[in-house]
């Protein structure tokens, strides 16, 4: 049993902890994602054979995941959901009074060079990071996670208009964000 | 005719859920004449891609690696727990 363990984190701590850390976007957190899952890939051993032993051990960590997902979202005051339900509102700093855009978005496109790719990204990620923190685990849950409307309005007790509220609004910041950050050429 | 305001948000939620039948004749509409809208259109679809990129990236980047202190621990903790069985 102990030497599954060290094989298990010898051939897959590393890929498991980058999964992790590309969900959670935290190191602390990654590593207790990969803890979490080796427990209860012990715990449990119900690996059938049908698949790899990473993919068996990446299903236990999705799920493990999602769990510290939710609990950072409880730890969150609920207030902070209630001013974003208000908030047609929110979107004043988007648009005038007859809806129409105050700054209208420009085009921007994906490069196809590796090198400008890996800098949009990271200024994308930054710009993530600037997000409120209820906007961005709903944001991460959506596009990041995948997971889809009805489960996160599960995950989080809230109503599909509220997820569609949030997303919206974290949609929105961020392309703003990459418009007035990424510099092109 | 639909503003920009509403055919930003219905083109957010095509993202969340399936627009009915009568608010994607609208936001087409709208589209066909509203640059600003499209242009608003690739950017979330844009927004999607990266996201995967960002993550594919990250989860193929070999550079990043589960740090020695942290297997350690984890060790640890296995070994602990199954002693305490």
């Amino acid at each position: 049993m102990h030497s599954n363990v060290h094989d298990w984190l010898n051939e897959h701590g590393d890929y498991l902890y980058r999964f992790a850390l590309a969900r959670l976007k935290d190191t602390h957190q990654a590593e207790d994602a990969v803890q979490e899952t080796m427990l209860a890939a012990i715990k449990h051993n119900n690996f059938a054979g049908d698949s790899s032993v990473r993919t068996w051990l990446t299903g236990i960590l999705k799920h493990k995941i999602v769990d510290m997902q939710r609990k950072l979202i409880r730890e969150q005051p609920v207030s902070d959901l209630i001013d974003l339900d208000a908030g047609e509102e929110g979107m004043d700093d988007f648009f005038d009074k007859t809806g129409h855009w105050l700054d209208k978005p420009q085009s921007f496109d994906m490069p196809d060079h590796a090198l400008e790719q890996s800098q949009f990204l990271s200024v994308l990620d930054a710009c993530m990071q600037k997000l409120p923190s209820k906007l961005k685990v709903i944001f991460m849950l959506r596009d990041v996670h995948e997971i889809d409307n009805e489960n996160i309005c599960k995950e989080l007790d809230i109503t599909p208009t509220n997820a569609w509220v949030m997303l919206y609004r974290a949609r929105m910041v961020l392309r703003k964000c990459l418009e007035t950050n990424w510099v092109k050429g | 005719m639909m503003t920009c305001k509403q055919a930003s948000k219905l083109i957010s939620q095509s993202l969340d859920r399936p627009l009915s039948w009568s608010e994607l004749m609208q936001l087409k509409l709208h589209l066909m004449i509203c640059d600003a809208c499209s242009r608003f259109k690739k950017q979330l679809n844009l927004l999607r891609v990266a996201m995967q990129n960002i993550r594919t990236n990250m989860e193929n980047n070999s550079a990043i690696t589960l740090p020695l202190a942290a297997k350690a621990r984890i060790i640890e903790q296995i070994e602990s727990d199954q002693e305490s069985q």
